[in-house]
């Protein structure tokens, strides 16, 4: 038997190319380690949970027992065991009270977002964005609040919405994700922190993009977050996440549970920038990313995307999925998922078409440097009451160097036979000509590479809200440093 | 300008040119005629430092400076441009934003500061407007889906842009309709200044028609071996490569 070696006790800051990688000391309160029935109660406690929320927990958690500790293994991804008694379920900063403004927030917080490029200060926050920010396991402020009132727009922490909210969290939570649905979604269901909620009204177009922010920063912690978006009849919603945490130099754990439901008509834009630690360049430390994302497009012509781009994590492990139950209902997943060094990512969507004339979009794009390995794994499944359903697949992957890897598997299955498939796959490298040809025109040899990589995700982020765009160009800059030039 | 002596260059093990020599002074227009496998190509691509082009031998001099310790993107910057007989597409990469990046290259080099976008599209509009190329096309990616007229064009474009000291057009006239060729050759003769050059590789006369060289070079099994005015072309036309290949081959026996 191998030894627990992840989330260790050493932590220390190993390189500086990533540059979210700092620390905020703050004090916290933490639990013990370990995972319990009392360490579930303990949370629920801390939360103040209603007695609905802690059963669900409870089942969910006596459920986790029963798997014995056996996590998914079809994926391609390799990891040693990890230690579920060695990590903190739950680890809060200190602020008392739920702030009621920001200047109850510590400003060590403020500080430590304004360092992450999420300024929370009225004077300074984003034009059009309102954000909820999101410390280890706890919201720390949410911004805009009172212009999303007015709209009848609720977006505010998960634990907030259970208190105040109470009767759409449990009609909602866990809707879509059953605590009973795989491994981390059920240890997610038991020890969840906090995340986000939000709840469009009939008819509302919510007037801003919303954002949360997730950082990680105390060690040791595994990061539970739970995000539950509802857009009510014909309303509309746009969500953005991002997320950092800082180097360590071991593994942290991040096992998410998202949420979607979108009532006739009603449309919900999801967007990801996900920037978790990637580990170091021998592949030492990074965050295990293992997340559960779900949305049922449960109304007549309800549409849910997801777009994602995934630069981070030492390892990746999710499937944005849409159930297409409404009639008419649309789904799409439009993803770049990039791997340098001794990253992996083994990422997808699964499209189960149940309405009628459900029409579903996968454009996922890979790229692959350094030893990294990149697999796009995907379901299309037409079931027999879907009659004209329409599915088009596109993967495409990109090589730089000659050590990485890219894999494709694609499942399809089709019950109805009114469905209309379309799949493509490509495999390409930077090629040389490619290069040539720019340098030719004085760009050098690395800004070439940049361009070229760009250039084949440009589709997705095309999809992306105009800021996060530039961002994810950034983004996708920083992490291929060392491996292009 | 540029200055070639006794360049001897292999790809792939195979030796191309041997012992070529050319001298290009600023304001001049220069044709290298030959036929296939002459080493037109390797000689146009080793200019620009392609790096599957092995120089073994010679030096190759731009404004008195050796370009064989340069890079291709240091040799481009300097102000040599390639107009590419087989321009590749850059999917996705906005034709706009790829001159603009390479123009910022060159400003960047010189010590200038980047140009900012409304100085860029005066200089892309007038530059677009000269060539008479369709705006919409440009809006696509770095000549992906063109027609190879197309991808001629946009290679227009870009030289009229870049507007760099010395322009090497390799075979830019093959392959197009009368039209095409013409454009081809209003651009070589728009760009004509005293402080400028452009070496025309052609396999054909027909391009020399509209540009009128100051020398036209023929180039044999990797060597110029005849040189002349642009009555040399026309010469050509009338009696075809053998006759100078027997007249060196004559020299040769001597």
């Amino acid at each position: 038997m191998s030894t627990p070696n992840v989330i260790s006790r050493t932590t220390s800051d190993l390189d500086t190319d990533y540059k979210y990688g700092f620390y905020t000391d703050i004090e916290s309160d933490d639990i013990p380690k370990g995972l319990s029935e009392d360490i579930v109660r303990m949370i629920s406690a801390k939360k103040n949970e209603p007695e609905f929320l802690l059963e669900w927990r409870l089942k969910a958690f006596r459920h986790w027992l029963k798997l014995e500790h056996k996590e998914p293994s079809w994926a391609k991804v390799e990891f040693p065991k990890i230690d579920y008694q060695d990590i903190r379920y739950y680890s809060s900063p200190v602020t008392g009270e739920r702030p009621e403004s920001l200047d109850d927030v510590d400003p060590e917080l403020i500080e430590a977002f304004g360092k992450l490029g999420i300024p929370l200060e009225e004077q300074k926050r984003m034009t059009g964005v309102a954000v909820d920010a999101i410390f280890d396991s706890s919201s720390v402020a949410t911004t805009y609040k009172k212009a999303l009132e007015k709209a009848g727009v609720i977006f505010c922490s998960v634990s907030e919405a259970v208190e105040t909210h109470p009767e759409l969290v449990e009609k909602y939570l866990g809707s879509v994700v059953p605590y009973t649905d795989n491994f981390f979604a059920t240890l997610n269901s038991a020890v969840f922190s906090d995340g986000s909620f939000v709840y469009v009204p009939p008819g509302v177009r919510c007037p801003m993009e919303l954002m949360t922010y997730f950082r990680i920063n105390a060690a040791d912690t595994g990061q539970f977050e739970r995000t539950l978006i509802i857009a009510d009849k014909g309303s509309y919603v746009s969500y953005l996440e991002g997320c950092t945490a800082p180097m360590r130099k071991s593994h942290q754990l991040h096992a998410a549970v998202v949420e979607l439901v979108a009532l006739d008509d009603a449309e919900i834009k999801y967007s990801t920038l996900q920037n978790w630690y990637p580990g170091d360049k021998d592949g030492n430390g990074g965050v295990y990313n293992f997340v559960t994302k779900r949305g049922n497009a449960l109304g007549r012509n309800s549409k849910i995307s997801w777009t994602q781009v995934e630069t981070g994590s030492a390892i990746t492990w999710k499937y944005p999925s849409v159930i297409l139950q409404g009639d008419n209902s649309t789904g799409e997943f439009y993803s770049v998922a990039l791997v340098n060094n001794h990253q992996q990512a083994d990422t997808g969507t699964k499209m189960i078409h149940i309405g009628k004339n459900t029409k579903s979009t996968i454009v996922a794009k890979g790229i692959s440097a350094g030893q990294g390995q990149s697999t796009y794994r995907g379901l299309v499944q037409i079931m027999p009451s879907a009659e004209n359903a329409t599915n088009f697949t596109q993967c495409d992957s990109l090589l730089v160097g000659d050590k990485c890897g890219a894999h494709t598997v694609p499942y399809i299955e089709v019950r109805n036979p009114t469905a209309r498939m379309e799949h493509e796959a490509s495999t390409s490298k930077v090629s040389d000509d490619q290069v040539f040809y720019c340098t030719q025109r004085g760009i050098s040899e690395e800004e070439a590479h940049y361009m070229v990589i760009n250039g084949f995700c440009r589709g997705i982020f095309q999809e992306l809200p105009f800021e996060f765009a530039m961002e994810a160009q950034q983004l996708l800059r920083v992490s291929l440093e060392g491996a292009v030039g | 300008m540029l200055e070639i002596r006794n360049l001897y260059v292999s790809v792939a093990g195979t030796e191309i040119l041997r012992g070529l020599d050319l001298s290009v002074k600023a304001g001049e227009v220069h044709a290298i005629m030959g036929p296939n496998g002459s080493g037109k190509s390797t000689l146009a691509n080793t200019i620009v430092g392609r790096p599957e082009f092995n120089v073994t031998d010679g030096d190759i001099l731009f404004e008195g400076e050796s370009l064989l310790d340069k890079m291709p993107d240091r040799r481009a910057v300097l102000g040599i441009f390639l107009a590419f007989q087989y321009p590749v597409e850059l999917p996705g990469v906005r034709n706009r934003q790829f001159l603009k990046a390479a123009l910022d290259a060159a400003r960047t080099y010189r010590g200038e500061e980047e140009l900012n976008v409304r100085q860029f599209d005066t200089i892309y509009k007038a530059a677009v407007e000269k060539v008479g190329i369709d705006a919409e096309l440009m809006k696509r990616s770095v000549n992906e889906g063109f027609s190879g007229g197309e991808k001629k064009r946009s290679e227009m474009l870009q030289l009229a842009v870049l507007d760099p000291k010395l322009a090497v057009l390799d075979e830019t006239d093959s392959g197009l309709d009368i039209d095409a060729l013409r454009r081809v050759a209003d651009g070589v003769n728009q760009r004509r200044r005293p402080d400028n050059a452009t070496i025309l590789v052609t396999h054909y006369q027909r391009i020399l028609s509209y540009v009128v060289p100051d020398y036209v070079h023929v180039l044999l099994d990797g060597r110029i071996v005849r040189s002349g005015g642009r009555e040399l072309a026309a010469e050509l036309e009338a009696k075809g490569y053998e006759w100078v290949k027997e007249s060196a081959d004559e020299k040769a026996a001597v």
